[in-house]
């Protein structure tokens, strides 16, 4: 997995010449003249990422029109802030993300941190930027297998999640949690590494390589995946910025942007990393960028454990939480998640709750407008592909 | 795409013949980390059902209940949590707060149950198989959600503090006030323990919000001595203080101070507006100490009008004649007093009962009579050579001062005793220049005084001479006085209370001296109350019975501070002065 090749469909332009006619830029069809099919795939659905639902209409197995529906899984965390002492709002902001909550809990805590005046211990950093590497190698393991599910191979969906169990561990050990870490807190983190834990963490690590050859050879040198996803859901370099596509999805359609390299936090600036992108833009270069980004990111996870230090506080001194005011303020916080730049905008009116907390997570455009766009004209049955293919989180979208 | 492509996929044949990866038995097998966050488990001994975690819950899924075998005592609210898992997201907020350490949590995780009701369960009182685990997230000094830390108080120096009467504790400024405030758990334990029951918390929150107005009228619902209550108040509230626990309790005596420097006397009056529908009943007061006039204050707002006497010619009691001025200055306790007599409280100093006005006389003219003297009459030395002269009583030495009197106390002086009033005589003397030493009969560390007031006078050069009875005083050639003493030994009480001073047969010691203070305890001068009425009330040990509103057998009287209460300070002579009110109210009204 050295180089991401270039695909022979680097022009591809959807081709919307059939029917139906755009009419006002949407598409004109009649259902009763049995020509058209509608079907919802979702909310519960194998295919589908989470809790939504798209409203495919099809005309055979061609997908002519795609909405995407959300509103299943509203659990008003935005809201439930308003209501919450600072320190209470950590446990809510994890559940904003399954798959990889510390994104959350990082911008959170980061920006409250900023709008108190709080420089948090070297140490803690270290730790965060330690967790959020290792959150970002569960995530991608998630989402391989979610990937080679949608294309029929759910063996290797089994064997990736066993491989982030083993992550799980590892976070279980961390922060006393498997899934929902809330390990980040504003002012550092909560617990120090337990003992003996670097050992372990590259006997993980050895676990996770071996497994990443034998899915190269098995998933990405696959005439299947190959004959699947290449072609699929191309992004043309323009369509980027239009979008506000962002993450592996955005490099993958050869933007060079990553935050931790462009707007380095914590201290991504002291770690070595290259920029993973391609050029082609479709759904295997996706894929390919992605692969490559799990390595780097047990790259990154063997850079921190080797330069971190081993001794040190991790958390700076806060006010008693009960009684915790901040000075009226906002600030925007963001940070790369799996799916992208990942944003919280913090409002505080110097009362003891916040004033408003926005979560602007990648998958607002990508599994909204973007997956509407690029199912048109598609084969029903590369809908799932498509879909985690933008690795989609509804979550991120319903705040 | 190629023909490698087809047969690559089956490069990996190997792991169809590897070993899964599931385990056979997962609750056995598969336990949780030395740090999960698992089920609650609670020490039931340590907590002191401070609410705290119920405070930081944000799934409102702790309750404070009664547990049976958890009795309510002072420091402890005799409620522990009760943990609703259907609420509960194990963020383990409650663990880390907890200002005692008591609430932790196991690694357990796997526990099946018929009824949905069995998952609000009180970890500690309903016995669970983890309540002995070790294992499980616990609370760890790395991370302070709390603030253990008192902000530091500024005091003069002691060098400086030897030769001055200016008052040494220096006050906290606002900034220094607001962030003390916010250390403050709200749990109201404090409150329970305050013998005035002052709202503790209310006042403190109302410092966070700087507002001053309502903090000072919340202080004048309980106590009418707040500004000398800040600075001499004897604190019992620290001591239970949620905080104490596992740091320093939260200042609450020098936050009552900073709320009281904060306004003039004039803005007192502002500040505490009374509509006073005033009745014809007359009620008497005797003794305008800190006891008397809180009486006084809230039964003249309930419009009762009211004459105090005081044989003394100015007003506080033990407060001013007791208390050296460096650590009670005379204009803040003035400031309490003179609003008192703002709202009509009649005092009349120089009025002593028994002398210039009788006891009977007051009983036919008055509806109900008040008596809260001090405690003057200093306890005997039971030792040869006391009523020589230059032995001095320590509260007459201190009644001196107050007076504006410095009497010539010579440059070698002891003091015997172990009390506060020992302690205000040693460091007094210290400030009249001369080289003191304390007589004490146990160990220092068994000394009634204030730890407070030790460290300090140790900070002042008071030498302390510890387990050491007085034996004999007499006259020295050099015409100072000799004191001997006998050294004494420390033996464990068969029955367990403190342990005893015993003398060691023999060891004498004797050093002459230029004045000897005696201050080992004083009693109260009940000489003014006329026979016939001292026979029907009921004293025990010096000490007046009287029921709980301070009513004696003669419904007319009622008594209350160091001549009622065994702490014989000032705030449960202001607590006493309070209820008392309500007593004589009641008591006014049923007739």
């Amino acid at each position: 997995m050295k180089e991401i090749s270039k695909s022979k469909y680097k022009n591809y332009v959807a081709d919307r010449s059939k029917y139906p006619l755009l009419k006002d830029g949407k598409p004109e069809f009649d259902l009763n003249s049995h020509m058209f099919t509608k079907i919802w795939q979702g909310p519960q659905h194998p295919g589908v990422t989470g809790n939504m639902s798209l409203e495919l209409v099809i005309n055979g197995d061609e997908v002519i029109d795609c909405k995407t529906h959300v509103g299943y899984l509203h659990r008003a965390f935005e809201k439930l802030m308003e209501r919450r002492k600072f320190m209470q709002c950590f446990p809510i902001v994890c559940r904003i993300c399954v798959p990889e909550p510390d994104t959350n809990e990082y911008c959170f805590s980061a920006g409250i941190e900023e709008l108190a005046g709080i420089d948090i211990p070297e140490k803690a950093k270290w730790i965060r930027t330690l967790n959020l590497e290792m959150s970002r190698v569960a995530s991608f393991l998630m989402w391989i297998g979610g990937q080679a599910g949608s294309l029929g191979m759910g063996i290797i969906g089994q064997w990736t999640v066993t491989m982030r169990d083993f992550w799980l561990d590892l976070f279980e050990e961390m922060s006393g949690g498997r899934i929902y870490h809330m390990y980040m807190i504003p002012g550092g983190v909560r617990k120090d590494l337990p003992e003996g834990f670097e050992l372990r963490v590259k006997k993980v690590i050895k676990q996770t390589r071996e497994l990443l050859v034998d899915i190269e050879k098995s998933f990405l040198n696959n005439a299947i995946t190959k004959s699947r996803l290449q072609g699929l859901g191309f992004i043309p370099p323009e369509m980027v910025e239009e979008y506000g596509i962002v993450g592996p999805t955005a490099r993958a359609s050869g933007k060079p942007f990553d935050v931790r390299q462009n707007n380095p936090y914590l201290v991504y600036d002291q770690l070595v990393m290259k920029m993973i992108t391609s050029d082609v833009g479709d759904a295997y270069a996706r894929t390919l960028v992605r692969f490559a980004e799990t390595i780097l990111s047990i790259d990154l996870i063997e850079q921190i454990m080797h330069k971190m230090p081993k001794t040190g506080k991790i958390q700076a001194k806060i006010p008693n939480v009960l009684n915790w005011k901040i000075p009226a303020g906002q600030t925007y916080i963001k940070a790369e998640s799996t799916r992208g730049e990942h944003g919280f905008y913090i409002i505080t009116d110097g009362s003891k709750y916040p004033r408003r907390i926005f979560v602007r997570g990648a998958s607002y455009t990508h599994a909204i407008s973007v997956l509407e766009k690029l199912a048109v004209n598609i084969s029903i049955s590369d809908t799932a592909a498509l879909m985690v293919s933008l690795h989609t989180c509804p979550p991120e979208i319903e705040r | 795409m190629s023909l490698k492509d087809v047969l690559s996929p089956f490069k990996v044949w190997e792991r169809a013949a590897r070993k899964p990866w599931t385990v056979k038995n997962p609750i056995d097998e598969r336990k949780g980390s030395a740090n999960y966050r698992g089920f609650h488990k609670n020490d039931l001994e340590k907590c002191i059902g401070c609410g705290t975690c119920e405070d930081i819950c944000q799934n409102l899924a702790i309750d404070l209940v009664p547990v049976e075998n958890v009795e309510t005592n002072m420091g402890d609210s005799g409620l522990r949590p009760m943990i609703d898992y259907g609420r509960c997201c194990w963020c383990a907020l409650c663990v880390d707060v907890c200002p005692t350490g008591s609430l932790n949590m196991s690694n357990e995780y796997n526990w099946i149950e018929e009824e949905a009701e069995g998952f609000r369960f009180i970890p500690g009182a309903d016995k669970k198989s983890w309540d002995d685990s070790d294992k499980g997230y616990h609370q760890s000094d790395d991370i302070q959600l709390i603030d253990p830390a008192r902000i530091v108080m500024e005091e003069l120096e002691a060098e400086e503090r030897k030769s001055t009467f200016v008052e040494m504790v220096k006050g906290y400024s606002k900034e220094k006030a607001l962030l003390e405030a916010e250390r403050c758990l709200e749990c109201g334990i404090c409150v329970a323990r305050c013998p005035a029951h002052m709202d503790i918390p209310e006042y403190i929150k109302a410092i966070r919000e700087d507002d001053i107005e309502l903090a000072v009228k919340i202080l004048y619902e309980t106590n009418p001595f707040s500004a000398s209550c800040g600075r001499i108040c004897t604190h019992s509230c620290e001591e239970v203080c949620a905080l104490a626990h596992n740091g320093e309790p939260i200042a609450i005596r020098w936050l009552k101070r900073y709320i009281m420097d904060q306004v003039t006397p004039d803005q007192i009056k502002e500040i505490i507006t009374n509509n006073i529908q005033v009745n014809n009943k007359k009620i008497a007061i005797i003794g305008a100490g800190p006891g008397g006039l809180s009486a006084a204050y809230y039964l003249r707002l309930l419009g009762y009008e009211i004459s105090v006497y005081e044989s003394k010619t100015k007003g506080g009691g033990m407060l001013r004649y007791g208390i050296p001025e460096y650590r009670l200055p005379y204009d803040q306790l003035d400031k309490d007093i003179d609003y008192i007599a703002s709202l009509g409280v009649q005092i009349n100093y120089g009025k002593e009962i028994g002398k210039d006005l009788s006891f009977d006389e007051l009983y036919g003219n008055f509806d109900a009579i008040y008596f809260s003297i001090g405690l003057e009459k200093p306890t005997s030395l039971r030792c040869v050579g006391e009523d020589l002269d230059s032995v001095v009583a320590g509260v007459d030495f201190l009644r001196d001062i107050t007076d504006g009197k410095r009497p010539d106390i010579g440059n070698d002086v002891v003091v015997i005793g172990g009390g506060n009033v020992a302690m205000d005589v040693a460091r007094t003397s210290i400030r009249l220049g001369a080289n003191v030493t304390v007589l004490y009969r146990r160990r220092i560390e068994d000394m009634p005084a204030d730890l407070e007031e030790i460290t300090e006078a140790q900070e002042e050069n008071v030498i302390f001479n510890p387990q050491s009875l007085q034996t004999k005083i007499e006259k020295a050639k050099s015409g100072r006085l000799l004191l001997q003493w006998n050294n004494m030994k420390m033996v464990e009480d068969p029955e367990g209370d403190r342990p005893k001073p015993i003398p060691i047969e023999g060891d004498l010691e004797s050093k002459e001296f230029d004045t000897i203070f005696s201050a080992i305890g004083q009693k109260a001068d009940l000489s003014f109350i006329s026979e016939k009425y001292e026979e029907k009330m009921k004293f025990k040990w010096g000490k007046a019975v009287t029921n709980q509103f301070g009513q004696t057998d003669i419904p007319k009287v009622f008594a209350g501070g160091d001549v009622k209460n065994w702490t014989a300070d000032a705030v449960s002579a202001i607590a006493d002065g309070h209820s008392a009110a309500k007593g004589i109210d009641e008591f006014l009204q049923k007739r």
